[in-house]
């Protein structure tokens, strides 16, 4: 396994069918960008990690200009959006989004239909492992990890790098989403 | 209540019918005619039995799988791939795959607690013979809701009890057969078969509970469990240190009255950890509770314990190699886990106590819990004085070979949560302990950090020596665990928690493993001892809740009082105590609503199912005993909180409170049917933080049943903590409100106009007398 292919937690393998990892960061941003309707999912660790704009959150905020992506914040939370003034961000628990992920009937939170592409950040590394494995294995769903170590159940995964590096990449996908805003 | 089936035998019978040569006739069980209540539909009920039962819960809780593993191993066509659509080589999906992995842990646990449950009834048999009455809890008379409800007969001594284990091992052997390749192949089938599971291991749990406590003389209930205390500070180390670990409490019960008949209590201190800690202090509260499972390498790594007792579940694999670094022997005591040691039960004690005081023997296997009695404390007694130099070790040699670490972060990959070690490596290298004193609350003491370690580190021995001066003033309240509640407290709580007056009973339940250590459990039994729930804890849960202290220096075993009742807190034992909760609920639907509990499992369940707003948590759940314990949680209608780690049991059973026809319960009363609103919302469910689960705890308690009155207290805690924990009210009232009397009155015109923004209509959803069985109805219309 190569160095860019580590994962965040040693016993936490891949099975048969694993993530690619995108060759360079314009890639996974122009796959967000080409998406019809991306989901950006947020969880709970995203205060714990530090980004250019502050911690992911900041970020998010910054990209949620651009109105074709539909963000979603898990756990509890949406109270660190509402806190920083921000209420157009929807809130679901992780478990039941990845429930409605797989149901092809759901209308999402707009009431347009399904999702075309889920992009997670800001996950405990075997929560968002756990969820991914149940839309590779009963979904047809494109999924993209953005957090800094490898997710061998996303369809496409940052894969691992050091936290500066991470921090550049995520910016770079942030300005090119935010460009088309 | 005789266990002996009838069997006549006759050589040669001549009769006005004929002669009859080798003549049997066998009567299944003979019947009690003392209990007068008529036999329900479901004694003794085998694997297929409640099948209908579970699909309707099934139905509504449909199951969301996450597999943890895309392979299946367990044949040698494997290994097959199940990805995706594929199918394995026997033809099974990844979905039935997920399901029957569920059905293999769930009876894992099952046949721990039964195996469990066996051994200790064996020896008490054995020791206080089979006619040893049952007298389980005070002024109680359904002394056995799990067995009566399940089995269909009143047990009425310790003996009558091995009717049950005999149906629960006859059961777990049936269900793992299932198991098999080319057997079962259906996901939904394979979760039924998991329900099953559950339900058997409470009945063994019970078995296991109440037999020990009218054996050996447990508390029988609330007003008889006193206070012992936990913690490092709580051992008295000028005394000689016994360290029992497991769950099993007859070699410890034989270690107690060993001290009491030599009076040797002066000179002895005696310690527990995980559940038999809680069994021990049951059977005399000046056996110390030496902390949970998590604590176990922390514990042993002080240098304190002088031997180490071991029996059975939640015992390190590598305990003896972690006592030999300390010198302290090690007792092996049970079948189950024997750890390679020589089995010396048939020698004399001072033989063996001479091996190993002189060290020729590192431990020792003794199954006999007498001779346990004899060897350890002569052992400890011989041992402590010649251990002087591994008790209270120096930080620097705690600290050794920090200086080796390569900075491959390793150690962060391996940690459950992800714990940033290196970087406390790296201020403790620079004389900077308080990363790793942090970290020790933390951590969940699994030990895969230094497993993963190139350098080989003592990682957990760094933490340890971080906090090693804090520790020695740990010392906690911890109430001793009452057992069972009694037919008395269902009485006067019955009406309360039914109609919804009294929110919801809480029950923390399980093991260690936290997302962000203990102080968590803490955390949501205050948020709800607060708001007048019942509060019932559990296990390593009883004791994590009991390391949090107030300014006052006081924890909530201290601020809050031991009942049965709202606002109440108690701490019912240890894990095969749990019984006695999903107990209470059952004696609740039987005692209060007075339905019939013999052999009547699905009218139960959907009276609780329906009326009792009962919730398990189990914050750090871990293994597969927790599985069948919450297994046997959902078959009774009571929905279940797992935290993050949780997810590893890799799958949820979810409702779509969005489709109202998932919700459509019958009424009683008129059996027609009617939308009930998604309460409660979800039966299996893991959640990512601790504030999302104390939000959905609320949410869970509500049950179709809900009085007016009851609703809005109800949703008073429920829109009280959304705001609190996500900034805002929920997004699902108007499926919550039946009324504008549900709505609670402080917050009426502000809910009144949000509701009508969503389009909210008064009595669309209906407040039936519900149930999901059509044979309750009374009348049809």
């Amino acid at each position: 396994m190569s160095a860019k292919m580590k994962r965040g937690q040693t016993g936490m393998m891949g099975g048969p069918l694993q993530a690619n990892v995108f060759p360079n960061v314009d890639v996974a941003a122009n796959l967000i960008k080409r998406a019809k309707r991306p989901l950006l999912i947020v969880g709970s660790k995203a205060t714990e990690k530090k980004t250019n704009d502050g911690d992911i959150i900041d970020s998010v905020i910054r990209v949620m200009k651009n109105k074709k992506l539909t963000v979603v914040a898990t756990g509890h939370l949406i109270s660190e959006f509402r806190k920083r003034g921000v209420e157009e961000a929807n809130s679901m628990s992780l478990i039941v989004l990845g429930k409605y992920l797989s149901d092809s009937d759901w209308k999402g939170f707009d009431g347009e239909g399904q999702y075309d592409i889920a992009v997670f950040v800001g996950y405990p590394y075997y929560m968002e492992w756990l969820v991914e494995s149940g839309l590779k294995n009963f979904t047809k769903l494109r999924t993209i990890s953005l957090d800094r170590t490898y997710q061998p159940n996303a369809q496409w995964s940052l894969g691992w790098m050091p936290e500066p590096d991470w921090r550049e990449a995520l910016e770079t996908i942030i300005s090119v989403l935010e460009e088309e805003a | 209540m005789s266990n002996k089936d009838l069997n006549i035998k006759i050589d040669e019978l001549s009769s006005t019918l004929g002669t009859f040569k080798g003549l049997q006739i066998q009567i299944g069980k003979l019947i009690d005619e003392e209990w007068e209540e008529p036999m329900g539909p479901t004694p003794f009920p085998s694997v297929g039995t409640l099948r209908d039962w579970d699909r309707k819960l099934l139905k509504r809780y449909k199951p969301y799988y996450m597999p943890i593993c895309d392979l299946c191993c367990l044949c040698t066509f494997g290994k097959c791939d199940l990805t995706g659509d594929k199918k394995g080589a026997c033809g099974l999906t990844q979905a039935a795959q997920q399901s029957r992995i569920v059905l293999i842990s769930c009876c894992i646990g099952a046949s721990t607690h039964c195996a469990h449950a066996r051994h200790m009834l064996g020896h008490l048999i054995e020791e206080y013979g089979r006619d040893t009455p049952l007298d389980v809890a005070l002024n109680t008379n359904v002394e056995a809701p799990h067995i009566r409800l399940v089995c269909g007969y009143k047990p009425k001594t310790i003996g009558d009890l091995e009717e049950a284990l005999d149906y629960v091992e006859t059961q777990i052997v049936q269900l793992v057969a299932t198991a098999h390749t080319g057997q079962e192949g259906d996901a939904i089938d394979f979760e039924s078969k998991a329900f099953h599971a559950g339900m058997l291991d409470h009945v063994a749990m019970e078995v296991a509970d109440i037999s020990q406590i009218s054996a050996v003389g447990m508390p029988k209930g609330s007003t008889e469990a006193g206070m012992t205390t936990m913690g490092f500070g709580s051992i008295d180390q000028s005394k000689a240190v016994i360290m029992c670990i497991g769950h099993n409490v007859l070699p410890s019960v034989d270690i107690i009255d060993y001290l009491m008949e030599h009076d040797l209590f002066d000179k002895v201190e005696i310690g527990g950890l995980c559940c038999t800690a809680h069994d021990n202090s049951r059977y005399d509260n000046r056996a110390k509770i030496m902390g949970p499972i998590s604590w176990q390498i922390r514990y042993v790594r002080s240098g304190i314990p002088d031997i180490v007792v071991i029996d059975e579940q939640c015992i390190r694999t590598d305990i003896l190699e972690e006592a030999a670094k300390i010198g302290a022997p090690v007792i092996a005591t049970s079948e189950k886990s024997m750890m390679g040691l020589p089995d010396r039960t048939h020698d004399d004690a001072d033989e063996i106590v001479a091996d190993l005081v002189s060290g020729r023997q590192k431990g020792v296997l003794i199954i006999e819990p007498k001779k346990v009695g004899e060897v350890v404390v002569k052992t400890v007694l011989a041992v402590s004085p010649k251990r002087t130099e591994y008790k209270n070790p120096s930080i620097p040699s705690l600290m050794e070979g920090i200086d080796r670490c390569r900075g491959c972060s390793e150690c962060i990959a391996a940690c459950p949560n992800t714990l940033p070690i290196m970087e406390a490596v790296n201020a403790a290298r620079n004389g900077d302990l308080s990363l790793f004193e942090g970290l020790q609350l933390l951590c969940v003491g699994c030990g895969r950090c230094e497993s993963a370690c190139p350098e080989n580190l003592p990682l957990l021995s760094y933490m340890y020596a971080a906090s090693a001066e804090s520790c020695k003033g740990e010392c906690y309240n911890v109430r001793v665990g009452s057992g069972a509640i009694t037919d008395v407290e269902i009485r006067e709580v019955g009406r309360g928690i039914v109609f919804g007056e009294i929110p919801g009973v809480i029950a923390l339940v399980g093991c260690a493993n936290y997302p962000k250590g203990g102080s968590e459990v803490a955390v949501i039994a205050e948020e709800f001892l607060k708001r007048r729930f019942i509060v019932l804890a559990t296990g390593c849960s009883a004791m994590d809740l009991a390391t949090t202290i107030d300014d006052e220096g006081q924890n909530l075993y201290d601020r809050y009082p031991a009942v049965f009742d709202a606002g109440g807190l108690l701490n019912i034992g240890s894990c095969v105590s749990n019984s006695h909760i999903t107990g209470a609920a059952i004696k609740i639907a039987n005692i209060f609503a007075k339905r019939p509990l013999r052999g009547n499992y699905e009218e139960i369940a959907d009276y609780i199912y329906n009326r009792v707003g009962a919730i398990g948590i189990s914050w750090g759940a871990m293994s597969q005993k927790a599985s069948s314990i919450a297994s046997g949680c959902w078959r009774l209608g009571i929905p279940v909180i797992v935290g993050p780690h949780g997810s590893k049991y890799r799958r949820n059973l979810l409702g779509a409170k969005d489709k109202e026809e998932d919700w459509i319960t019958i009424d009683a009363r008129t059996g027609q049917d009617m939308y009930v609103g998604p309460v409660p919302e979800h039966l299996f469910y893991a959640a990512e933080t601790v504030e999302e689960a104390i939000v959905l705890t609320a949410k869970l308690s509500m049950r179709p049943n809900d009085t007016t009155k009851g609703r809005a207290v109800k949703l008073s805690h429920y829109i009280d903590l959304h705001k609190k924990y996500y900034g805002g009210l929920p997004d699902d009232l108007e499926l919550l409100v039946r009324r504008e009397a549900d709505l609670p009155f402080t917050m009426k015109e502000e809910l009144l106009e949000h509701l009508k923004a969503k389009g909210w209509v008064e009595d669309k959803i209906g407040m039936p007398d519900p149930t999901l069985l059509n044979r309750l109805v009374r009348r049809r219309e």
